[in-house]
């Protein structure tokens, strides 16, 4: 699903964001990205999705070559790929349907497709009953659940997910767990990146943590590692 | 793209210039308000142009003033040999007596006066037309040749003089016109770009999920070319109202003689009609490309 060859990245200031990052993670898994902050945790998904190129390396998505990906085709990988993020990132003045349209708008679906699709991933996570209110008018799990629907409504392989319980209490943290585990289920990767030590602990997940731009661990059904 | 997505776009064009519409509202103003200046200097080019072109109609003449008490015999005879002359488009004889009448109505409440001259010290004359004002050199330069012929008179350069004032005014004009096209492509191009701030998170959603660029571009031109229309439509208002007072107060206090120099009401409509949809439409669109470019770099 992703390769990561020998992959650098530094920024200026000759802070090194990555460095010499080898990786491989298959289809279907479910991966914890940790790490303290400033690790590379955010440019390890940028990486993947193409906001940032790498200085050397080579980075393979679904087998294909991302580091020689035309500008013009990145938004054909990114259809590929849904993303959660900590602040949501739901547009205020569209409610929850058309927020999740709104993607599927994008790739020019047909508005029977739209029609079809928008209520099942609403189920899907839950938010059936919620579809005509406004993002303000929810709570912060229910945004979240918003974001992730809108994240998977084009059925991408793989789903990241930055710190995506990081602004929510523990209760809710758990229901958006629920729903990324069973987003995996249903055959997507999952890449989150996260400080929540209780669910890295919980969910005995593939644990990959990055220190100082390398990577320091990479267990199957890890732990969290650090003390918060 | 398909059909279902232009109408996806054309709609959140619409939509946007509709939910913008504090800073829709600065962009149509700020339109209005520079096409109307150039709608001022436009009429000023159009209507100096048009009077040197009328003059120049008028002074493509030549007048030759005949020796006196010559017979008529000779006098046609004259006529025929300038009509020969090549370059000589027609010729149009004005005897003594026809040359005082004008004259008379010409000096208006004073011509009474003219009537009790003992004598008409006016001699006969033909005015020659010419078919270009090019060729009046080689046209005299016959005439000369031409027996019982007292004088010729000609205008050649008061027609160049002219012609060079309009042409100054008319490269001052296209300056001027062209540095305000590019002032509202700028003040578009600011005033969609803080649209744009604002819209910012929406576009960096559209770039995460995978829109390409064109499909977020789109809705932007439209939306300028949009408010572009309705700034340009906007002007064309004010200036036609303006050019309509304008001319009616020329024909009103000055002579109807002045307004003869004037482009219509209804002509310089279509001019700037034209002219303001297409410049409207234009920079708006211009203005929302260059706008949009630093925001689609995610």
């Amino acid at each position: 699903m992703i390769e990561m060859q020998n992959v650098c990245k530094t920024y200026k200031k000759e802070v090194r964001a990555l460095f010499n990052i080898d990786i491989k993670i298959e289809k279907g898994e479910f991966v914890f990205l940790v790490g303290p902050s400033g690790a590379g945790k955010t440019t390890f998904s940028k990486l993947v999705l193409k906001e940032e190129n790498p200085d050397s390396g080579k980075i393979y998505f679904g087998g294909e070559d991302v580091t020689r990906l035309p500008r013009r085709k990145i938004p054909y990988l990114r259809r590929d790929i849904g993303v959660v993020f900590q602040d949501f990132r739901l547009l205020p003045n569209k409610n929850v349907y058309e927020n999740i349209a709104f993607a599927m708008n994008i790739v020019e679906a047909s508005a029977k497709e739209i029609r079809r699709r928008v209520p099942m991933v609403l189920a899907m996570v839950g938010l059936s009953s919620r579809a005509g209110n406004l993002p303000h008018e929810l709570s912060g799990g229910e945004k979240q659940r918003v974001s992730i629907a809108r994240a998977i409504v084009n059925n991408p392989s793989l789903l990241i997910a930055d710190e995506p319980t990081g602004n929510l209490d523990p209760e809710t943290a758990w229901e958006i767990m629920k729903v990324l585990r069973q987003v995996n289920r249903r055959g997507t990767t999952v890449l989150m990146s996260t400080h929540a030590k209780d669910i890295v602990d919980i969910m005995q997940k593939r644990v990959i943590a990055l220190e100082n731009g390398k990577i320091a661990r990479d267990e199957i059904k890890g732990a969290y590692g650090y003390e918060d | 793209m398909k059909i279902k997505s232009l109408r996806y776009i054309v709609n959140q064009g619409f939509t946007s210039v509709w939910k913008n519409r504090t800073m829709s509202l600065a962009s149509v103003a700020s339109v209005t308000a520079t096409l109307v200046v150039l709608g001022l200097i436009i009429i000023l080019v159009l209507n100096i142009n048009n009077m040197a072109k009328l003059a120049q109609v008028q002074f493509e003449t030549i007048q030759v003033f005949l020796k006196d008490e010559l017979p008529l015999e000779d006098i046609s005879d004259i006529g025929k040999q300038i009509d020969d002359i090549d370059g000589v488009k027609s010729t149009m004889y004005e005897s003594k007596e026809k040359a005082l009448q004008n004259l008379i109505n010409r000096w208006g409440e004073q011509g009474h006066l003219l009537e009790y001259l003992e004598e008409n010290p006016l001699p006969n004359s033909y005015i020659i037309y010419l078919d270009s004002i090019e060729g009046a050199h080689g046209v005299v330069y016959e005439l000369e040749k031409i027996a019982g012929i007292d004088d010729i008179k000609y205008y050649k350069e008061i027609v160049d003089v002219l012609i060079r004032i309009a042409s100054f005014i008319r490269n001052i004009g296209l300056a001027l016109i062209l540095a305000l096209i590019v002032i509202t492509i700028f003040i578009i191009v600011n005033t969609i770009k803080i649209t744009l701030n604002a819209r910012r998170q929406e576009i960096t959603i559209m770039k995460h999920v995978g829109a390409t660029d064109w499909f977020i571009r789109c809705p932007l031109i439209i939306e300028g070319i949009v408010l572009g229309l309705i700034g340009a439509l906007l002007s064309v208002a004010i200036v036609h109202y303006g050019y309509y007072h304008f001319y009616n107060m020329m024909l009103t206090r000055f002579t109807v003689m002045f307004s003869i120099y004037m482009i219509s009401v209804e002509e310089m409509l279509s001019r700037i009609l034209i002219m303001f949809t297409i410049i409207g439409a234009g920079v708006g669109a211009l203005g929302s490309i260059l706008a949009i470019r630093r925001y689609l770099r995610v």
